[in-house]
C-alpha cells in the first residue's frame, strides 16, 4: 500500500481513537478522587492536551525566539542589546517601522470606515447577498495572487510606449503621465497605494462580521426611534454606531494584526525598495536572505511587543462585555 | 443490577479506548518512517552501503523504479530544456528526476541546511552560500569522473567549486557576462569594427545618437532580486577601470564602498543610467528580461544592451535571429593596463543526499553529452570545453570568450556574503531612482559591509 495511504488512515482512524482514549483514561484517574475535588481537577485534565500542544508549538518557540534575539547571527554567544541598537538605529529597520505604523493606521482606517459604510448601506437594498459577495470576493484571493493583478494596475512602461498598465492608461486618456505609481516616496504615496490594495482585499471581511452585527439590532428599536422623529442620521449616530462599538473594536484589532503582519504585497509588488519596506519583511529577509538569527528575532520580539497591548485591550473588553452579561 | 451492567460497560469501553490508543500510537510510529524519507527527500529505498565504497561507477547498478529530487531556480524554457538534458538518463536507467523551480531557492535551501530536509540535487544560489553549506554538501570527489571533469572544465570553474580541497559544487550552466548587444541592421559598422575601448565607444555613441532615441537600454527589475543587472555593470567597470586585484579585494570586503576607486566605478554607471531609455523610472520598473526589447523596436529605442550570454534565450531575443538581428562585442576596456578581463557567471549544483541515483544523475550532468543537449537548445553556456554544440555562432563565439579567457573573474556580487549582496541590489535601484543619493547608498553599504563580512 502507499505510505501516504497508510498515513492518512492512521490519521483518520487514530486521531479520534486517541481523544477517545483520553478521555476514558481522565475519568479513570479522576474515579479515585473525591467528588468535590473532581469537579475542579477535570477541566484541567480535559485542557492538558492543549495546554501542551500550546507550550511546545507557541510558548517555547516564543521563549526561544526571545533568547536569540540577544544572541549572535548563529546563535553561538550573546551580544547584549547590540540587535536592538540595529533595530533602532539602522534606517532600513526605522523606515519599516514607520511604514508598519502607516499600516496599521490607514488600513484600519480604510477597511473599518468601507466595512461600515458598506454594512449600512447595503441592508438597505434588494440585492444586498450579491453586492456584498462582490465585495467579500477579493478576500477569497492569495495575497501574491492580488498583488500580481495589481501590478498590472499600476504597471508603468517608458513614455511614449503604449501603457498597459491600468492606472497609467486611464491617466493616458486624459493626457497626463505616464506616472511610475509604484516609485513615487513622496508622502509614502507608494506605501499608500500599497495598503490599498490589502484594504481591496480586507474591506469585505469587515463588512461581513459588521452586516452580521447589524441584523443583531432590533428592529423595534429602530422603529420606536423613528416613531419618536429621529432622522436616519441621528438613529445612525444614536443606536446603530453606539451598539456597531464593540463589534467594529473586535474588526479592529484583526485589521490591526493583519497590518503588522503585512508582507506578501511588499515582497511581490515592490520588494521592499523604494523606501516600502515593513517590519515582517525586514524579518524575513534577515532570517532567510542574510541568515542572520539574531536581528530576525530581535525584529519578530519587537513584532511581538507591538501586538501585545492591542491584544490586552481586545481581552479587557470582551471580559468587560461578559460581565454584562 | 444497573449499577452492575453500567461498571462493566465502563470497564469493556476503557479496554476499547486503550487499545485504540495503543494500536493508534503503534500506527503512529509505524508511519513515521516513510514519512521521514519523503521529507528528507531521498525517496530511493536502497539504504547507503557505508562510506568508502563510493566510486563513480556505482552508477551503473539498476536504478529503475528509483528517483532523484532536485531543486533549481529554472522555469519555463529554462526547466524544459533541463527536462530534455535528463530524458536520456532516465531513459537509459529508468528512474525518473523529480525537479521543483523555485525563485526562492536561498530560503528553501537555508531552511532545508538547518532542518535537515533537503533535496537530493539542488541549484545552489552561489559560491558563497556553498561555502557555508559546505558540511551538508556530499564529496563529489567519489561521484563524478573527476579527471575527466578537469579536463574538460575551465579550471577557474572547478576551483570555484572546491571548499578545502573538497569538491562539493558543479558549474552546470555557465555564462559570460559584459557583453553589449546591438543590433547590426541598425549600427552597421560595428560587426567588424567594435569599439576597442571605453573612450571610443563613448565618442561612437556621440557621433550615432541619432540611430536611436537613446544610447543605452537597461533594466533593473527582477522581482525580490532587483538591482542586479546593475549590480553586473558596476563589476564590469571595475574590473576594468580599477582592475582584477581591486575587484578581487573588494568583493572580499577588504575595499570599502566609499573608496574612490568603487566610487568612480558607480559614478560611470551613472552616465549610463543618465542615457539609459526612458529614464531613471523606467529603468526601475523594466524586468531586465525585456530591457533589451526596444533595440528591435523601429524606430530603435536604444542604441546598446549590456548584458550577459543568457540574453539571448530571453524576451525580444528569444524570437530575433542571430547574426542578422542582433550581434555583441565584449565591453570594451577602460584602462589599458587591464585588457582581456572576463566576467563570468554560472549555476551551481550540488549533492545533499547520497543515493545511488543521485550520484549516476550528478555524473551524468556534467559530462559533454549531456551539456550539448543543455546548450543546443540556446540561452546557456557550458563549463565544459567538448560541450559544442551551438545553435549558432554568437553562442559559439560567447563560449570561447568564456574558454579563452586570460583574467577570468568571477561575478562579484555572488561571491559576496548575501547579505552583502542583496545591499548591493537594493543599493543599485536606490541609486537608479536618485543618483545624487550616491554618498549615503556608499556609506550605507560601508555599515553592512562590517558586519556582513565579520566571522560569527
Amino acid at each position: 500500500m502507499d505510505p501516504r495511504l497508510t498515513t492518512a488512515l492512521a490519521v483518520v482512524v487514530g486521531v479520534p481513537a486517541v481523544l477517545f482514549g483520553y478521555i476514558i483514561l481522565t475519568e479513570q484517574i479522576l474515579r479515585p478522587i473525591p467528588d468535590r475535588r473532581r469537579g475542579t481537577l477535570r477541566p484541567w485534565l480535559w485542557l492538558l492536551p492543549a495546554l501542551a500542544f500550546l507550550a511546545v508549538f507557541l510558548i517555547y518557540p516564543t521563549i526561544g525566539t526571545i533568547i536569540h534575539s540577544f544572541q549572535n547571527t548563529a546563535g553561538t554567544k550573546f551580544v547584549g542589546l547590540d540587535n536592538y541598537v540595529y533595530f533602532f538605529t539602522s534606517p532600513s529597520t526605522l523606515g519599516a517601522l514607520k511604514n508598519n505604523v502607516l499600516w496599521v493606521i490607514l488600513l484600519t482606517l480604510f477597511t473599518v470606515s468601507f466595512g461600515m459604510i458598506i454594512a449600512v448601506l447595503v441592508d438597505r437594498v434588494r440585492y444586498e447577498s450579491i453586492a456584498k459577495a462582490v465585495i467579500f470576493l477579493p478576500l477569497a484571493i492569495s495575497m501574491v495572487a492580488a498583488s500580481v493583478i495589481w501590478r498590472f494596475m499600476f504597471l508603468y512602461n517608458a513614455p511614449g510606449e503604449t501603457q498597459t498598465g491600468t492606472l497609467n492608461a486611464i491617466a493616458g486618456v486624459f493626457g497626463a503621465g505616464p506616472f511610475p505609481w509604484l516609485q513615487i516616496e513622496n508622502f509614502s504615496f507608494n506605501t499608500i497605494l500599497l495598503i490599498i490594495v490589502m484594504a481591496w482585499m480586507w474591506t469585505g471581511f469587515c463588512m461581513v462580521i459588521i452586516s452580521a452585527a447589524l441584523k443583531g439590532i432590533s428592529a423595534e428599536l429602530l422603529e420606536a426611534a423613528r416613531v419618536d422623529g429621529a432622522n436616519e442620521w441621528q438613529v445612525f449616530r444614536g443606536i446603530i454606531f453606539p451598539l456597531l462599538l464593540p463589534t467594529l473594536a473586535v474588526v479592529a484589532t484583526t485589521i490591526v494584526i493583519t497590518a503588522l503582519k503585512a508582507f506578501d504585497i511588499v515582497y511581490v509588488m515592490t520588494g521592499g525598495n523604494f523606501d516600502t519596506q515593513v517590519m515582517a519583511q525586514s524579518m524575513i529577509q534577515e532570517m532567510f536572505t542574510n541568515g542572520n538569527f539574531g536581528r530576525a528575532s530581535a525584529v519578530a520580539v519587537v513584532l511581538l511587543l507591538t501586538i501585545i497591548p492591542v491584544m490586552a485591550i481586545n481581552i479587557r473588553r470582551f471580559q468587560a462585555q461578559e460581565a454584562i452579561r | 443490577m444497573e449499577e452492575r451492567t453500567y461498571r462493566r460497560s465502563r470497564i469493556a469501553a476503557f479496554i476499547a479506548g486503550a487499545t485504540l490508543l495503543a494500536a493508534a500510537c503503534s500506527s503512529g510510529t509505524a508511519t513515521q518512517s516513510p514519512a521521514a524519507s519523503t521529507g528528507g527527500g531521498a525517496s530511493a529505498p536502497a539504504p547507503s552501503t557505508g562510506g568508502g565504497s563510493a566510486a563513480p561507477s556505482s552508477g551503473g547498478g539498476d536504478l529503475a523504479g528509483q528517483s532523484v529530487t532536485v531543486i533549481g531556480t529554472w522555469g519555463g524554457d529554462e526547466e524544459k530544456a533541463f527536462h530534455q538534458m535528463v530524458a536520456p538518463w532516465e531513459a537509459q536507467t529508468g528512474a525518473t528526476v523529480k525537479y521543483t523551480g523555485t525563485r526562492d531557492l536561498n530560503t528553501v535551501l537555508t531552511t532545508g541546511v538547518a532542518s535537515g530536509v533537503l533535496p537530493d540535487l539542488a541549484g545552489l544560489p552561489g559560491p558563497g552560500q556553498m561555502v557555508s553549506w559546505a558540511d551538508s554538501l556530499v564529496d563529489l570527489g567519489g561521484v563524478l569522473d573527476v579527471p575527466t571533469y578537469t579536463a574538460e572544465t575551465a579550471p577557474a570553474l572547478v576551483s570555484l567549486g572546491k571548499v578545502n580541497d573538497k569538491l562539493v559544487g558543479v558549474f552546470i550552466k555557465t555564462a559570460v557576462k559584459g557583453l553589449i548587444w546591438f543590433d547590426p541592421k541598425v549600427l552597421t559598422d560595428l560587426g567588424t569594427t567594435p569599439p576597442a575601448t571605453w573612450d571610443a565607444l563613448q565618442t561612437y555613441i556621440t557621433t550615432n545618437k541619432s540611430k536611436a532615441q537613446s544610447p543605452w537600454c537597461l533594466g533593473v527589475e527582477s522581482g525580490a532580486a532587483s538591482g542586479w543587472p546593475g549590480t553586473d555593470w558596476i563589476e564590469d567597470i571595475i574590473l576594468r577601470q580599477a582592475g582584477p586585484d581591486v575587484y578581487a579585494q573588494w568583493y572580499q570586503g577588504k575595499v570599502k564602498w566609499t573608496d574612490p576607486a568603487i566610487k568612480t566605478a558607480w559614478t560611470t554607471f551613472g552616465d549610463v543610467v543618465a542615457n539609459s531609455y526612458g529614464g531613471s523610472a523606467t529603468v526601475n520598473s523594466t524586468n531586465f528580461a525585456n530591457a533589451g526589447d526596444p533595440l528591435f523596436k523601429t524606430p530603435p529605442g536604444c542604441m546598446f544592451l549590456h548584458q550577459a550570454s543568457f540574453i539571448t534565450g530571453l524576451g525580444a531575443f528569444k524570437t530575433a535571429t542571430a547574426g542578422t538581428d542582433y550581434n555583441f562585442f565584449q565591453m570594451p576596456d577602460i584602462n589599458a593596463q587591464y585588457t582581456g578581463a572576463v566576467e563570468g557567471a554560472g549555476d551551481l549544483f550540488g549533492m545533499f543526499h547520497d543515493t545511488p541515483a543521485a550520484k549516476s544523475l550528478m555524473a551524468y550532468l556534467v559530462t559533454a553529452p549531456a551539456q550539448d543537449i543543455w546548450v543546443k537548445i540556446g540561452g546557456a553556456l557550458s563549463a565544459n570545453k567538448n560541450a559544442t554544440d551551438y545553435p549558432d555562432d554568437i553562442s559559439k563565439r560567447s563560449a570561447a570568450i568564456l574558454t579563452n579567457a586570460k583574467i577570468f573573474a568571477f561575478d562579484g556580487s555572488d561571491l559576496m556574503p548575501t547579505a552583502m549582496n542583496d545591499a548591493f541590489w537594493k543599493g543599485i535601484v536606490a541609486y537608479v531612482k536618485d543618483p545624487s543619493q550616491l554618498d549615503s547608498i556608499l556609506a550605507n553599504l560601508d555599515t553592512v559591509q562590517t558586519s556582513a563580512y565579520a566571522t560569527p
